[in-house]
């Protein structure tokens, strides 16, 4: 990935066809990410209102991101200042090769997993082990017959949008707490992918895991949520 | 002929445009032909855009202030 545009970055996941048209719109407008050239520039300038903008933007997501390498908010808080040390360190030696973006979650999943080694408590991502043996298939094997057909086939949602989906508060808190208790790796991936809408390409490269491995996690993370939507939102 | 088991499976290298030919048209086709399983495709999508748009917390103000705090000694040197 050596693209500075964020959205060509994430046109590379696009390859080949269909769209996993994976909407963040409704949060982007209110956490705008700022342009990365100009931003880039004012920080080194020292320009205060250039670094407001920069925390607003994403404090949240990089605790967010945090929270799927550490089990609580207040380690995750830690992991989340010390990225902002480097990326205030960093600033100087950026070239832009990447998106601010990538780079900055990069410094995250790297202080995240110098604390892994540190501290045995935490999620060891270097144990990236076989993809496979945190498998469950995608839908229980009981909705479907002998010969693969649905017995018990999919219900419409109770709602048609995410923004109807997510107006309810228990929907949202199910769906939260769905992510946050994903295998350790299957959530990374899901919050990189879906959540940060970053390309496959990025994430294996922050990750150094393989495309395949990655598309495998997104599968079993995807699965598990779409399971977890389904019981709480499809009508009787 | 892929079974619908088999489609739920498969949905995520569908979505990736990571299927070779042959089976973009099975898949396609099974597709065309079972509502079932359009609907698990169409609630996949919107499963994977719900996630997608769920709120993030705001900065709270005082890891704001003590964030501009240290860009303020950063920038000291």
């Amino acid at each position: 990935m050596t693209r500075d545009d964020e959205q060509n970055g994430r046109d590379v996941a696009l390859q080949g066809g269909a769209q996993p048209d994976t909407g963040t719109r409704g949060r982007e407008r209110r956490f705008a990410l700022p342009r990365d050239g100009a931003l880039v520039q004012r920080l080194r300038d020292g320009d205060e209102a250039a670094f407001a903008d920069l925390i607003r933007a994403y404090h949240g997501r990089l605790v967010r991101l945090a929270l799927s390498f550490v089990d609580d908010h207040a380690t995750a808080e830690e992991v989340v200042q010390e990225t902002w040390l480097g990326v205030l360190n960093g600033l100087a030696t950026f070239e832009g090769r990447s998106a601010l973006k990538t780079w900055i979650f990069r410094i995250l999943v790297n202080k995240a997993k110098t604390r892994s080694v540190r501290e045995a408590r935490m999620v060891a991502f270097s144990d990236l082990g076989d993809a496979d043996s945190e498998g469950e298939p995608a839908v229980d094997p009981a909705r479907f017959t002998a010969d693969g057909r649905w017995a018990d086939p999919p219900r419409r949602w109770a709602d048609d949008t995410p923004e109807a989906l997510l107006l309810r508060r228990e929907v949202r808190e199910h769906l939260e707490q769905a992510v946050q208790s994903l295998p350790p790796r299957q959530r990374v991936v899901l919050v990189l992918r879906d959540i940060e809408a970053m390309s496959a390409a990025e994430v294996c490269g922050i990750l150094e895991i393989a495309e395949t491995n990655q598309r495998v996690l997104l599968h079993r993370a995807r699965s598990v949520l779409h399971r977890a939507m389904d019981s709480y939102v499809s009508k009787e | 002929m892929l079974t619908c088991k088999e489609l739920t499976e498969l949905v995520t290298d569908y979505l990736e445009g990571r299927m070779n030919f042959g089976d973009r048209v099975r898949f396609r086709l099974h597709i065309g032909m079972c509502a079932h399983c359009r609907e698990f495709l169409r609630e996949r999508k919107l499963a994977i855009q719900t996630v997608g748009a769920l709120p993030l917390e705001p900065i709270p103000e005082e890891v704001r202030q003590e964030l501009m705090e240290k860009f303020r000694d950063w920038k000291r040197g």
